[in-house]
């Protein structure tokens, strides 16, 4: 009896140190998406480099792809930038940009310093399409299946670890099963 | 003079064209009204700590617009609160709403307290256990009464 009174403590102890513990390795800043799985919402925009041409989603249709949002004024963009352009090299998965709420010269001109990796950019000036896919912090990356249903969201830098262990399965998957 | 007259004249129509300025608010104090009670239900994702009425972020700016948009359009808060929802998640709400996966942070305080209480209980019980009856003799008895009953000493 006596020895079970002072387990207690202990007990109350190991419990708060696995919630603390858990708690620790959770990032609030990356808020579970709610669009994982769901079609991906409905866009038509201005290319960045030619605004008499739109870019759609529907576009895309049939073709496993990604979409990246960027922006000139992203300071962790251009941390991410390189990754991309490794990853665009590659050639394993397609990436589309989304300029978001970006001045289009600032744009243009990021590219042309930084490199580009995507195959276009989509204009989002006012960053209406942004809310649609609930951006909240740029960078952020999809991943979109065949059938324009949103499979992945990165929120942050896409890292080399995260295209090595998240986006190539994943877009392999993807590719396989469509 | 006049000159200096219509200078200052100048300068005070001039600071009131300046405070003009921020007509959103004052284009319909009902709508704006609306539109910050609804933005006082909504948490602002860039500084997560803040509802989007309090923040100056940008996307907090955004999304208020977007729903003092959607509010002129007559769509219901109800409405609204789904749309945004669908976007950024529950985290979005303030409130969080009562589902399985909420259900601890609903329910637990008042599990712990439940607890606490039942425990007190059985503490309470087992020192009353524990702790010898305390029964009076005839002679303390007595003494008891007689300090009672004599007349208050004033210190």
């Amino acid at each position: 009896m006596l020895r079970a009174r002072f387990l207690i403590p202990l007990a109350v102890f190991a419990v708060m140190v696995v919630f603390l513990g858990v708690g620790l390795t959770l990032n609030p800043r990356e808020v579970p998406s709610p669009l994982i799985n769901k079609p991906e919402p409905p866009f038509q925009l201005p290319q960045l480099h030619a605004p008499d041409k739109t870019f759609a989603q529907k576009d895309m249709l049939g073709k496993v792809w990604m979409l990246n949002v960027w922006a000139s004024w992203c300071v962790a963009c251009r941390e991410e930038h390189p990754h991309l352009v490794e990853l665009a090299r590659s050639g394993v998965v397609p990436i589309y940009g989304l300029n978001y709420k970006d001045e289009r010269a600032d744009g243009i001109a990021w590219l042309a310093r930084f490199g580009n990796p995507y195959q276009l950019s989509a204009y989002d000036r006012d960053g209406r399409i942004g809310i649609d896919y609930g951006v909240y912090g740029v960078p952020e990356t999809y991943v979109i299946d065949k059938a324009g249903v949103i499979r992945y969201k990165r929120i942050g830098i896409v890292s080399p670890e995260i295209v090595r262990d998240k986006i190539l399965p994943l877009v392999k998957e993807l590719n396989g099963n469509g | 003079m006049g000159k200096l007259l219509a200078l200052l004249l100048g300068l005070v129509l001039a600071g009131s064209a300046i405070a003009k300025e921020a007509p959103t608010a004052a284009a319909d104090p009902l709508l704006e009204k609306r539109v910050m009670a609804l933005a006082a239900e909504l948490r602002c994702l860039v500084c997560q700590n803040q509802t989007i009425a309090d923040s100056h972020a940008e996307l907090a700016v955004d999304l208020k617009n977007q729903v003092r948009e959607k509010l002129k359009q007559g769509e219901s808060e109800e409405k609204i609160i789904e749309y945004m929802v669908a976007r950024y998640g529950d985290f979005v709400l303030y409130k969080p709403p009562v589902k399985a996966t909420t259900l601890p942070l609903w329910i637990g305080p008042f599990v712990l307290l439940l607890a606490a209480l039942v425990g007190l209980y059985y503490y309470i019980a087992r020192r009353r256990r524990s702790a010898p009856a305390q029964t009076l003799n005839a002679e303390e008895e007595a003494r008891v009464r007689a300090l009672l009953d004599a007349p208050e000493e004033r210190p």
